[in-house]
């Protein structure tokens, strides 16, 4: 099959991206200032020279460069991401730990923001020039200028604080011990808040861009075609207008999709979800380098999947694409 | 002649065209009938309003135009009349239509057979079984070479030709009893354009259909016309049986209109000593390699293939051919925008081919390009001084000498010092040809390749470039390699004509010779497939 090869190949330079990006971030934290064994030392309250030289020593931070670098690398070989001074845990097993949440939250945003981005674009290009067109677009254009974290606040002061309706922060309820569907639907209502709030930035995007690209390809030939057919005006915007405006919104739902792992910092942080992002942002408050450098893995890792997938994605939409490669 | 009633009855009609347009009405009081078993040619060139009132009849006028008075009677009911609902369940399945751009009239994303299928399902006729049955059929009706192929392509496979014919499937899908065909054949190049006109002529006498077909090519019209209505301006000017209009044309529009066609009227064959050769190609070869993938093999194409000949100071060498015949890459090698795989390309001596780096961009301003397209060629976003005067100072003429340069060229083109402040689209398509050969000028070349520089444009606007080009080469003493699919078009400017098959040279020798003289088999189809041969033999 012409997809397994190309799926193969893809992957075959993915590993070597990957091991670049790998070398890559591992230079880039040699050269960040401070020695994390002074500042563990520091926070232990314990500074004199031994112990430092113990705590080099166990970490291995002693040796030379390229030997730091090669126990890194062949660790990553074999999924070992190394320890993280600060959490005492493997960076696996903490990452792994925060890994679903992140991916439940930012995957929801991501579904929600494509299917509602896509549905008002359609509906402000099919309305354009009358008032129901014109209000998409100024709810689009205001939800893509206000700041994420304000509109966060605000959702919390509303939906939480004043209404009562969702609960304000958390994933579950902590201490009451649901299980099976309750649990399903405890998390589901601790969901909505963050994920709307991180979808309305995008969704924004897919709205203003659909609406462009649809107005565009109105004008094409093929729909006069159509026209010219006798096909009712909603197949004739689903079937060819839509179907054609959609390639260029591909290309942008692959760009949202690679920032899955890291592009929640914020909204994680508000709303006090357990995921990736905040996890993250401890581990560079705290210099835990090990810890960042292997969120950083995952993160390219996720970014590099995605293009691959966007990329088949894009060959089953157009066909032209399969010729020309 | 037929007296059958009419099918589509034009009365009075009016199309008012949206405030600040360059006119107020697109139509005004045009009337005309198309009756069954015969094809009404419509004639005028852009602008005339002519595929207006084919627009009304489909009810797919654009925004803004409407109709302020007349009737248009199909069938006894009047369309103008009819809600859009009622004209959706006409089109296609009682009208049906067909677009001058095979190469974006269809969706690009569905196969062949689907877009056909489509039409049935509009109308809600047939199972989808039945409907694939018989879009085959239609398929293999219009002559599409194995059709069970085709029907599962997706457009980009079927060449310009192929996807005029599948625009036809489509349009005749449900035995229409009015085809509308607005331009059908301009952009194929004329042995295409000599099979889809044959191929509309006899499904509509096999069909016995009303066929309404848009054109502003007089040698078209000599082809498939029964009856002939002329307009300019929106408004008709001539109205009559084909042999009537041709052969006595009342209205002084209409005898301009057939003088403008570029005739076979050869140039008389100049003696001439030949003196050194500005331009001497030998042995060119170039091949364009498809990579293959896993289930097709590599594709070759031989795009030149050992071409040589030479050009001298002053003549104007006509490079004609098909698409596909490699005649474009010829003109391509020559501008050095590509590389030929081996041969040489030398002008003046210089091998030309062989430069590189700054003796190459020193070089290039010898030989400059007019290119097909006037729409594309300019950036839009660029003023039209600038854009002539990019290439003197990107050879170091200082800005403001330049521009002052541009004004001149513009001047000399005929467009006027002024238009150095305006952008490309407030310009039409003759217009901007004029900013594109004034760009070539401003170099200062020695030889222009002109590729299609005319195909885009009207009749009379072609007429006009072409004599324009021709006053310029004699004023500034230039030579011109002038690439074009239309024989008629060489007949007129070239002093020698070189023929192109696959690419290789098939003929080559002066115009009178091979126009007149054609030795080989190829080039006798190429000139008798020119539309309007017939009439025009009849009339010399």
């Amino acid at each position: 099959m012409l997809y397994a090869r190309l799926i193969v190949m893809r992957l075959l330079k993915a590993v070597v991206v990957l091991f670049l990006i790998v070398i890559f971030n591992f230079f880039l934290i040699q050269m960040a200032p401070g020695d994390p064994a002074a500042i563990l030392a520091g926070e232990a309250g314990a500074t004199d020279e031994e112990f430092l030289r113990q705590l080099r020593e166990r970490f291995g931070l002693d040796q030379p460069i390229y030997v730091q670098l090669w126990r890194y690398v062949s660790g990553i070989a074999m999924l070992d991401f190394g320890w993280s001074y600060r959490q005492g845990m493997p960076v696996l097993d903490l990452i792994l730990a925060r890994l679903p949440a992140t991916l439940l939250l930012t995957g929801t945003a991501f579904v929600l923001s494509l299917a509602l981005g896509i549905v008002a674009g359609s509906m402000a290009a099919a309305r354009v020039k009358k008032p129901s067109g014109s209000i998409i677009m100024a709810l689009a254009l205001l939800f893509y200028a206000t700041p994420l974290f304000w509109v966060a606040l605000m959702a919390v002061v509303l939906f939480s604080v004043f209404l009562g309706w969702l609960p304000a922060y958390g994933m579950y309820t902590v201490g009451a011990g649901h299980t099976g569907f309750a649990l399903v639907l405890d998390v589901a209502k601790h969901l909505i808040l963050p994920a709307t709030t991180l979808a309305l930035f995008f969704m924004a995007i897919y709205t203003r861009m659909t609406r462009a690209s649809m107005l565009e390809a109105s004008q094409q030939d093929y729909v006069k075609t159509a026209r010219a057919k006798g096909l009712a005006p909603g197949v004739i915007q689903r079937r060819h207008i839509l179907r054609n405006a959609l390639l260029p919104i591909i290309t942008l739902a692959g760009l949202q999709a690679g920032q899955m792992v890291g592009g929640a910092i914020l909204t994680e942080t508000v709303f006090a979800w357990p995921g990736i992002g905040r996890l993250m942002f401890e581990a560079l408050q705290q210099r835990d380098y090990n810890l960042l450098l292997g969120i950083f893995f995952f993160s390219a890792a996720l970014v590099i999947v995605f293009n691959i997938i966007t990329d088949l994605v894009y060959r089953l939409a157009d066909p032209r694409i399969k010729e020309a490669s | 002649m037929n007296d059958n009633a009419p099918v589509l009855s034009i009365r009075g009609l009016t199309l008012a065209l949206p405030k600040g347009a360059d006119r107020d009405y697109a139509v005004e009081e045009v009337s005309y009938d198309v009756a069954r078993g015969e094809i009404m040619c419509v004639v005028g060139e852009s602008g005339s309003g002519k595929s207006m009132a084919a627009n009304a009849v489909m009810g797919l006028l654009p925004k803004g135009v409407r109709a302020t008075a007349g009737e248009v009677l199909f069938d006894g009911q009047d369309l103008l009349a009819l809600t859009e609902k009622q004209h959706r369940k006409l089109r296609g399945l009682r009208i049906g239509m067909i677009f001058q751009e095979p190469m974006t009239a269809l969706n690009p994303l569905m196969r062949v057979g689907a877009q056909i299928a489509e039409v049935f399902e509009a109308h809600g006729k047939f199972t989808s079984k039945e409907r694939q049955q018989r879009a085959l059929a239609l398929l293999e009706e219009v002559g599409i070479p194995e059709p069970d192929k085709a029907i599962r392509a997706y457009p980009f496979q079927l060449s310009g030709g192929q996807r005029q014919r599948v625009m036809i499937a489509m349009a005749l899908a449900l035995e229409p009893e009015l085809l509308i065909a607005d331009e059908p054949t301009t952009a194929l190049d004329v042995t295409t354009q000599a099979q889809i006109l044959e191929l509309i002529r006899d499904l509509q006498q096999r069909r016995g259909m009303a066929v309404m077909f848009i054109t502003h090519d007089f040698g078209v019209v000599a082809e498939v016309a029964t009856r002939v209505c002329v307009m300019r301006y929106g408004r008709v000017v001539e109205l009559g049986t084909a042999q009537e209009v041709l052969e006595n044309p009342r209205h002084e529009y209409t005898r301009a209109l057939l003088e403008a066609i570029p005739s076979n009227i050869i140039p008389d064959a100049v003696a001439q000593e030949r003196p050194a050769p500005l331009l001497e190609v030998r042995n060119l070869n170039k091949v364009f390699r498809s990579r293959g993938g896993l289930f097709k093999p590599a594709r070759e194409v031989r795009a030149l293939d050992d071409v040589s000949f030479t050009l001298a100071p002053g003549e104007t060498v006509g490079i004609v051919g098909e698409s596909g015949s490699g005649k474009s890459t010829l003109g391509r090698c020559v501008v050095r925008l590509e590389r030929p795989d081996s041969g040489s390309l030398s002008l003046s001596g210089t091998d030309f081919s062989a430069l590189k780096g700054d003796e190459l961009r020193r070089e290039r301003r010898r030989v400059q390009m007019i290119f097909q397209d006037p729409y594309a060629s300019l950036n839009p976003r660029h003023r039209v001084g600038y854009a002539i005067a990019q290439g003197p100072m990107a050879n170091g003429v200082a800005r403001r000498q330049a521009m002052q340069q541009a004004e001149e060229l513009l001047e000399l083109v005929g467009l006027g010092a002024v238009a150095v402040d305006r952008y490309p689209h407030e310009f039409s398509g003759g217009q901007r040809q004029r900013i594109g050969i004034a760009r070539a000028l401003a170099l200062n070349p020695e030889l222009i390749v002109a590729d299609e520089a005319v195909s885009a444009l009207d009749v009379s606007i072609q007429a006009q470039v072409l004599e324009l080009l021709e006053e310029l080469k004699q004023k500034l003493s230039l030579s011109l390699l002038f690439i074009t699919h239309d024989l008629r078009v060489a007949a007129q400017i070239c002093d020698s004509i070189i023929v192109m098959q696959h690419g290789r040279i098939v003929e080559q020798g002066t115009a009178q010779e091979v126009l007149l003289r054609p030795r080989e088999a190829y080039t006798r189809q190429l000139l008798d497939a020119i539309p309007g041969r017939a009439h025009e033999a009849a009339m010399a």
